[in-house]
């Protein structure tokens, strides 16, 4: 989870690739509808249903959630017959409530990423399990309703079958011991303050602790303090126009950097496991660069 | 073309874009702007940075505005002819705001703002903030107070929620669903055909009975007050659709981002919303010249030299790609306004830092 435009779907198919690497199976979920991790790894959009599992690389295997399909999912596997869902499907009043009611979106996503992490899959009744799920959640606020969805609809439903199967989702994500929560961020402070005010709310909304925080683009320390002197007095004496902006590049960039390690000693004081992933200059993300990271973030596995 | 002409008519501007493009800090910018340009600005935020909050001067959520102190603004270099207003959003005390205003007479509303659908609905649930940013943009509109409106739309899972928030209510509380579940609800069941019948069975055995109770009080206490609500749902779409209301993509030339705004484009119009152009940030600008060695070793010895070609081959290599994509950004919007914002040294997150921005989202050559 993380801040918007920190690079979240990268961070998660990273994760990914280094747990298939390490001989787990592992499912990755979008829930944003946009493929991001498909697009990254396979440089774009695999023909076929996004909604159904499919494999990307050995051991690796992806699948978009929705919270439409996963209701017609979830009952198809509840109602006892065809005729009782086809009903249901096609009631109106039905559909209003849940395309209506706010929260049913998020509590049907929630569902569906517990169902795909089940020993015995009870919605899809596909075989096997994986070792890891691996979702690639919405922007933090969004990523925080989405946890905290099953706990109030299980308080809102005191008894019954949705209270029961909310009540089941709510534990599951509330366990440290199959739920870990890793915050995606970058070292600027918008999305530093951002991960530390997620560290809070995750704590006193969930009970869950931080697993880990990823820190994406981290700035190389190309240049030191007596770099920056001799650069700052190239600056002032007169070059050509081409030195000059090299030069000028140079001293941006240690005061980027500068800045940087500010914002990752922040991060630093809240005492929760930090991998950091360098700056890729790449004009645009490709499988190597994402190998390349998955490497890096192997040990916080 | 710059946003003083791009705006000049403009009463209420929406700024859209993905998480992570500078959405809430462009607002920002822009607002300082028209405020230095003689406007009385109000933006309306939600979850703004803290420092930027702060510098400001604004860090309380509420539902008012509150103006930005003309001394702080002069404090950070900058001369204000207008004013500038700030509102950050707390979608829960809007909602109970709107409640408050549409509930016929004090029992109404007391029965919707106690009752325990509507507490968990409008307080823990995505989905309520979108809908009270348009909320509180039409009251605002309404109130006439400001020239202009700025909103920095909510981050949200898809950058557009905002703006089917208010049919998405409507359809909610809307009296078909309604007549459901107004007890005693069985007459109307009859009206709905066998199906919803099986439906209602099938529901209740799902949900569970205390569910079903509630909700057909939360639709009961919130029956009156439907009217109301589908008028000002109807009265929003039309100001979004209105001429002087004027839609800007921010973006960042990273192609994620461009897509994502390039998408917004296409849902606007398949609403009949027109956009009136784009606000790309984070351009690397560089003039992408060769690095000369020689002079480079002499000035800065060989192996600093060496480091910082280097850097330099790396910044010229997203400089190129943000030029690369300026120009396929200019093909899909066909002659509608680009202004770009180069990548900085610094973060923006306080008043002289947006001046540094509006350098670049205003025109410099001063008024005509």
């Amino acid at each position: 989870m993380g801040k918007g435009g920190t690079g979240k779907s990268t961070v998660a198919a990273a994760l990914g690739l280094a747990a298939a690497r390490k001989g787990k199976r592992v499912l990755l979920c979008e829930v944003a509808g946009q493929q991001r991790v498909q697009r990254e790894l396979c440089g774009g959009v695999l023909p076929g249903d996004p909604y159904e599992e499919a494999e990307l690389a050995p051991g690796l295997s992806a699948v978009s959630v929705d919270p439409e399909s996963a209701l017609e999912e979830y009952l198809r596997s509840q109602l006892p017959s065809r005729a009782l869902f086809e009903i249901l499907n096609r009631s109106r009043v039905f559909q209003y409530l849940v395309a209506a009611a706010p929260g049913s979106r998020e509590l049907l996503t929630i569902g569906k990423i517990w169902e795909t992490a089940q020993m015995d899959r009870p919605w899809n009744g596909a075989e096997g399990r994986y070792d890891l799920v691996v979702v690639d959640a919405p922007a933090t606020g969004h990523g925080l309703a989405l946890l905290a969805s099953a706990r109030t609809f299980k308080e809102i439903a005191r008894v019954g079958r949705i209270q029961r199967q909310a009540g089941k989702i709510d534990a599951f994500v509330r366990d440290p011991s199959t739920t870990g929560v890793v915050a995606v961020a970058l070292p600027e402070e918008m999305p530093v303050t951002e991960t530390l005010e997620m560290r809070s709310a995750l704590k006193e909304r969930i009970g869950l602790a931080l697993s880990l925080i990823v820190v994406n683009g981290v700035y190389p320390a190309r240049f030191d303090s007596a770099d920056r002197e001799r650069l700052e007095s190239a600056a002032g004496q007169e070059t050509s126009p081409e030195a000059a902006e090299v030069v000028r590049a140079a001293i941006s960039e240690h005061g980027r950097a500068e800045a940087q390690r500010a914002q990752l000693d922040r991060l630093e004081d809240a005492g929760t496991g930090l991998a950091l992933l360098p700056h890729v200059f790449a004009p645009e993300m490709g499988r190597q660069d994402i190998e390349a990271l998955s490497k890096q973030l192997e040990g916080a596995l | 073309m710059k946003l003083d002409t791009l705006l000049a008519d403009t009463r209420v501007c929406v700024c859209a874009g993905s998480g992570g493009v500078g959405k809430t800090t462009t607002a920002a910018a822009i607002a300082l702007g028209m405020a230095v340009a003689g406007r009385k600005v109000v933006v309306v935020t939600i979850d703004p940075a803290r420092r930027l909050a702060e510098s400001l001067g604004v860090p309380e959520l509420g539902n008012q505005p509150l103006r930005v102190d003309p001394a702080r603004l002069e404090a950070g270099g900058v001369e204000a002819e207008g004013e500038l207003w700030a509102l950050m959003l707390d979608p829960k005390r809007t909602f109970d705001d709107v409640v408050a205003s549409n509930a016929p007479d004090e029992k109404t509303r007391d029965a919707v703002l106690g009752n325990r659908i509507y507490r968990e609905l409008s307080s823990a649930v995505a989905g309520s903030q979108e809908y009270m940013a348009m909320e509180r943009l039409y009251a605002l509109h309404e109130g006439g107070e400001f020239d202009l409106l700025i909103l920095d739309t909510p981050p949200s899972r898809n950058a557009l929620d905002f703006l089917d928030a208010p049919d998405r209510l409507l359809r909610f509380i809307d009296s078909r669903s309604l007549q459901v579940f107004l007890a005693p609800a069985r007459a109307g069941l009859r009206v709905l055909g066998a199906g919803a019948g099986i439906a209602m069975s099938v529901l209740e055995r799902i949900t569970g009975i205390d569910l079903l109770r509630d909700l057909s009080e939360f639709f009961a206490s919130f029956g009156p007050m439907v009217e109301g609500f589908r008028e000002r749902a109807s009265a929003v779409n039309e100001l979004l659709r209105a001429s002087n209301t004027s839609f800007l993509l921010v973006t960042t030339p990273r192609a994620g981002s461009l897509e994502e705004a390039v998408s917004l484009r296409d849902q606007l119009q398949e609403r009949g919303i027109d956009f009136r152009g784009a606000i790309v940030n984070r351009v690397h600008a560089l003039d992408g010249l060769e690095p000369p060695m020689d002079e480079l070793e002499a000035l800065l010895g060989a192996d600093l030299a060496g480091r910082a070609a280097e850097n330099h081959r790396d910044y010229k290599a997203l400089a190129l790609r943000d030029r690369a994509s300026l120009e396929s950004l200019e093909e899909e919007l066909d002659g509608r306004a680009i202004v770009t914002v180069p990548f900085m040294d610094d973060e923006v997150h306080d008043i002289p830092g947006l001046a540094r921005m509006n350098l670049h989202l205003f025109d410099q050559t001063g008024p005509a």
